[in-house]
């Protein structure tokens, strides 16, 4: 599997409410993070204002010499964004298996409130084991 | 229409209906969505986790009435277990059956107490999707689970203090959850005299 290096949850007013790196490289401290964060919020909504095209919904890929950034934006604002090696494949998979986990995890927690940091422990615990070995799928919707 | 006439099935009187099975389907993110907002809902009514934790046990409790009503009448013939072990494993098995689709993982009784027995379940269907934060202690949310279980022993004649923990298991990364189903002293009395 293609090497990750960050991942980035930002809600619809830009503020940064999920950060995690992994493994050793690109690591990034706190200020860092927000502020990369909200650069990224804004970039993305001024690619929309200034594209040709019309009802461009942002960038989803930006490609540098050194990383990837892959972004997926959700019908209600929130944006995921990931930044990988060069090259990287099937990031578009992933940033929707994480938007699943984040639908199932995170928003049926009665504990977490909409908009706000995300402390859940079930979801970094999926998160890591989707990361690392890529088996552990979401449940999806249905029981039984 | 001629009510309870018996001329075709669909003249019969509700009452004459042979009782449905029920749909035994049920959308997990219907139920993990709705069961989030009773949570929510009772946090909005409680001042501490211990009131929580009471408040979502007896939002279990009228759940446990109905479903040893039920079940006794869909399962049983009209019976209904008299004796301890025998209500412990139709809450083990056909309870959780109808309301998990499976059966419990583990029944177990305590070795330290005469009156306490223990129902494990790996991965609680009401706690798939919530992670309690660390600030609210040992608080978990099967004690809606402990509730039904207690209203199903309750309404059976066997009162019983039902609580529901935490309890990590060694080589597994998340930790299980245990009903500690404790009975009244009347109860674990009662039974022994009905001997073994």
């Amino acid at each position: 599997m293609s090497q990750v290096y960050n991942l980035f949850v930002i809600n619809k007013s830009g503020g940064l409410i999920y950060y995690k790196d992994f493994g050793s490289t690109a690591k990034l401290d706190t200020n860092n993070s927000l502020q990369l964060a909200s650069v990224w919020h804004s970039l993305h909504a001024i690619s929309m204002e200034f594209s040709p095209v019309p009802d461009c919904t942002g960038i989803e890929f930006l490609e540098a010499d050194n990383f990837d950034l892959h972004c997926f934006q959700t019908l209600t604002g929130t944006k995921f964004f990931v930044v990988t090696e060069t090259g990287a494949v099937g990031i578009d998979g992933l940033l929707r298996v994480v938007y699943e986990l984040y639908a199932d995890y995170v928003l049926k927690n009665p504990f977490y409130e909409v908009e706000m940091p995300i402390r859940c422990e079930l979801f970094d615990y999926h998160l890591s084991n989707h990361i690392r070995g890529g088996k552990d799928r979401p449940t999806g919707g249905s029981f039984r | 229409m001629l009510i309870g006439s018996g001329r075709s099935k669909q003249f019969l009187n509700v009452v004459d209906r042979p009782i449905g099975k029920g749909k035994n389907e049920v959308s997990l993110s219907a139920f993990a969505f709705l069961f989030s907002e009773l949570v929510q809902y009772c946090q909005t009514r409680v001042d501490n986790v211990a009131e929580l934790e009471r408040k979502l046990e007896s939002s279990g409790f009228g759940i446990g009435l109905r479903m040893l009503e039920l079940l006794c009448h869909r399962e049983k013939g009209n019976r209904r277990e008299t004796r301890l072990l025998g209500i412990l494993s139709f809450v083990h098995s056909t309870v959780w059956k109808a309301l998990f689709g499976k059966v419990a993982d583990s029944l177990e009784k305590s070795t330290e107490h005469e009156d306490e027995y223990m129902i494990s379940e790996k991965e609680l269907l009401v706690n798939r999707f919530i992670s309690v934060p660390k600030d609210m202690g040992a608080f978990n949310c099967g004690a809606f689970v402990a509730g039904i279980v207690q209203g199903v022993l309750e309404s059976a004649g066997f009162p019983a203090r039902v609580t529901a923990h935490f309890v990590p298991v060694e080589g597994q990364p998340r930790p299980r959850t245990t009903l500690l189903i404790k009975f009244s002293e009347e109860v674990v009395e009662r039974d022994r005299q009905l001997g073994g």
